[in-house]
């Protein structure tokens, strides 16, 4: 176990636009740390530079309290599960297993007693003397966790793990993932590019964008309060709408709407404004929008879900997502309306949030709290 | 595998026919002639043969000077096989190291060697020349007074080391695309679980090219019994007396030097035989080992 400290670390390939910038976070012992981003955004890069598969171009890299910049990826100890998972072809799973812990000359009966306790753990006892090549890829997948658990490194690296699986196996050893973290309690670090398994595995989650880090916090945290229009649109699904709005004194005006914000008013003038699918509702048929902010939305066309459905039209000139209960009414021109407190301002130019208090706090429940009442 | 369908039956053998033709015409039939004349006593002025069973079989096994060459052979066969390949994937191996994720100076190197080997066989000859050859001053600075064609030693030499020269190019193309086409990640994920790279190597790398060694085995093999041909012909310049020479050299100095036609026969059957023995056993115990991905 140990922390992982990633202090100004950038690494430009040369010649070209750095792919990663100045990044810094902190990962405390035992953390389950998700980088997420759009593809290309640089987050294999800067696990790579972590696991010593890349060289680190600017800044440093201290796993537990020493610095590793210079340091052998054998000897960082850390382990890594790639997206292909990467076994040994030739080998068969126990000695994929073993290989590893062989290399660092761990006496022989201790390493059949870790490859034991693996296979239980994941399931992998009656594949042990196959090689990978007969193997589905869910239990490649297990095979690479495994390979990753018996070194008990100081550390997980994950770089898409479950890309290469179907959906619905995708789901589930994402569970197990998160499981098998909190069973051995070592610190990881893990790449995606989908939003929902970053939501669900982190304790953090550091979005990054060209390099650069946008947001890090706790996935609620994150998910209720953007840090800029970038991290908003790519946390939640539906993707939060974002629309141009003006303010003029505490009325903000979007399209043909206007919205009384009460006193307190974040900015004057242009601003984006964002706000989620769910938090619209339907006005009541005749209804005044006396809880919220009214708009008037003519709808295109709906997506059925089955738990709910998700409404797509304009507000004047400007797209608006709605998710609404499977049972709503539909009419081809409806209200709806926003609570106050849902509602996000961002910079119009610079995309980030700009902070301002409504009535209504938003919610503060976060995502291991909720793991915990799950279980 | 795709299945293709023909609007008759006969069109895909029309489609053979060309190739059949010609191994048939430039294979089967010689050999077949080779077996026949193998059995009969040819008259040296073409007056006629005369059916001799296994006379030119047992002329040649009982030979002392056929055992001494079919000797030098296997050392010439083993000698040369093992220093290219080994030659080969070392070279390969320093050039992956440099070339790793540069696509550019791949084809260069690759275009380069592609067309090298007629050209390396040409300049590994002229190492050895006895007036203006570097390999032969160099050994002459070094007090060892070489005299290729002459000694035998030296001979055998400068044969293996022309040989091995000329199928390194060919060695390296193949262990070269081998290494490259390896996945990055089985390779990362070795770094990672193994600090020596020597042992990386030996441990994962190696086995994993494998069957490219395997195909390069049976083709470095086939190269050294037969495609020497004209390195040994350059080097002996015909005066096989006192010279180290290999079995199929032997089969066309008996044949179209010798005009012994039956026993020249019989020596390449006894060759076809070892080269079918040496492959079945090389599929047989080295293949099964192999892990093709
Ligand atoms: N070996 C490399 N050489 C040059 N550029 C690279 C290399 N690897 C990645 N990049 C560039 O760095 C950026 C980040 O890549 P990467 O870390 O793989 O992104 P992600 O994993 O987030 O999809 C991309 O623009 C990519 O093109
Ligand atoms: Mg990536």
């Amino acid at each position: 176990m140990a922390t992982i400290e990633i202090d100004k670390v950038s690494k430009i390939y040369h010649g070209n636009v750095p792919a990663v910038s100045e990044v810094d976070i902190r990962i405390a012992d035992g953390e389950f740390i998700v980088l997420v981003g759009p593809s290309g955004c640089g987050k294999s890069t800067l696990l790579r530079m972590v696991a010593g598969l890349e060289t680190i171009s600017s800044g440093t890299v201290r796993i537990g309290d020493r610095i590793v910049n210079d340091v052998e990826p054998a000897d960082r100890d850390i382990a890594m599960v790639f997206q292909n998972y990467a076994l040994y072809p030739h080998m068969t799973v126990r000695e994929n297993l073993a290989y590893g812990l062989k290399n660092r000359r761990t006496p022989k009966p201790e390493i059949e007693a870790r490859v034991a306790e693996a296979a239980r753990m994941l399931e992998l006892g009656p594949y042990l003397d196959r090689k990978p090549r007969a193997l589905s890829g869910g239990q490649r997948q297990r095979v690479a966790m495994g390979r990753a658990i018996v070194r008990q490194p100081s550390a997980f690296l994950f770089d898409e793990p479950l890309s290469n699986l179907d959906a619905k196996l995708r789901v589930s050893m994402r569970g197990e993932i998160k499981r098998l973290q909190r069973r051995v309690g070592t610190t990881s670090l893990y790449v995606t590019h989908d939003q929902l398994e970053a939501m669900t595995l982190a304790d953090r989650l550091v979005v990054l964008n060209g390099g650069r880090i946008e947001q890090i916090g706790r996935p609620l945290d994150v998910y209720h309060a953007p840090a800029s229009t970038f991290v908003a649109s790519f946390i939640g699904s539906p993707a939060m709408n974002l629309v141009q709005g003006e303010l003029h004194g505490s009325k903000l005006a979007i399209g043909p709407a206007l919205i009384d914000l009460g006193k307190a008013v974040p900015t004057q003038g242009a601003v984006t404004v964002g706000f989620r699918a769910e938090d619209l509702q339907a006005a009541a048929p005749g209804g005044t929008a006396a809880e919220g902010g009214s708009m008037p939305l003519r709808v295109d066309y709906v997506e059925e879900l089955g738990s709910q459905r998700l409404v797509h039209g304009m507000v004047g000139d400007q797209a608006v997502t709605v998710a609404l209960s499977s049972d709503a009414t539909l009419r081809g021109e409806m209200p709806v309306t926003i609570p106050i407190g849902r509602l996000h301002f961002f910079d119009a130019e610079s995309g980030r949030r700009l902070p301002w208090s409504s009535a209504e706090p938003h919610r503060t429940a976060t995502a291991p709290d909720l793991l915990e009442t799950a279980r | 595998m795709k299945r293709v369908q023909f609007s008759s039956p006969l069109l895909p053998y029309l489609f053979l026919a060309p190739q059949l033709a010609v191994i048939v015409i430039f294979f089967y039939w010689p050999s077949v002639r080779a077996i026949q004349s193998s059995f009969y006593l040819e008259d040296p002025f073409g007056f006629g043969s005369t059916f001799v069973g296994f006379d030119n079989y047992l002329g040649v096994l009982l030979s002392p000077e056929y055992l001494s060459i079919a000797r030098f052979t296997a050392i010439f066969t083993a000698t040369v096989t093992f220093f290219s390949l080994a030659l080969g994937l070392l070279l390969a191996v320093k050039a992956d190291a440099v070339i790793r994720g540069n696509a550019a100076y791949k084809t260069l190197l690759i275009s380069v060697y592609a067309i090298a080997p007629p050209v390396a066989g040409l300049i590994g000859m002229m190492f050895f020349d006895q007036h203006i050859g570097p390999f032969v001053k160099i050994a002459a600075f070094l007090g060892w007074d070489m005299k290729v064609g002459l000694s035998y030693f030296d001979t055998a030499f400068a044969m293996i080391f022309v040989a091995v020269w000329k199928q390194i190019p060919y060695n390296f193309i193949f262990f070269l695309s081998g290494l490259q086409a390896l996945p990055a990640s089985v390779r990362e994920a070795a770094a990672i679980d193994c600090r020596s790279g020597i042992k990386r190597f030996w441990t994962v790398i190696f086995p994993l090219l494998a069957p490219t060694a395997f195909f390069l085995l049976i083709i470095n093999v086939t190269y050294a019994l037969f495609d020497t041909f004209g390195v040994i012909d350059v080097m002996v310049k015909d005066k096989a007396a006192n010279n180290p020479i290999t079995l199929v050299y032997k089969v066309y100095m008996d044949g179209f030097r010798g005009n012994d036609i039956g026993g020249s026969s019989a020596q390449s059957v006894i060759l076809m035989i070892v080269v079918f023995v040496l492959t079945v056993l090389q599929f047989r115990f080295i293949e099964r080992r192999i892990h093709y991905t």
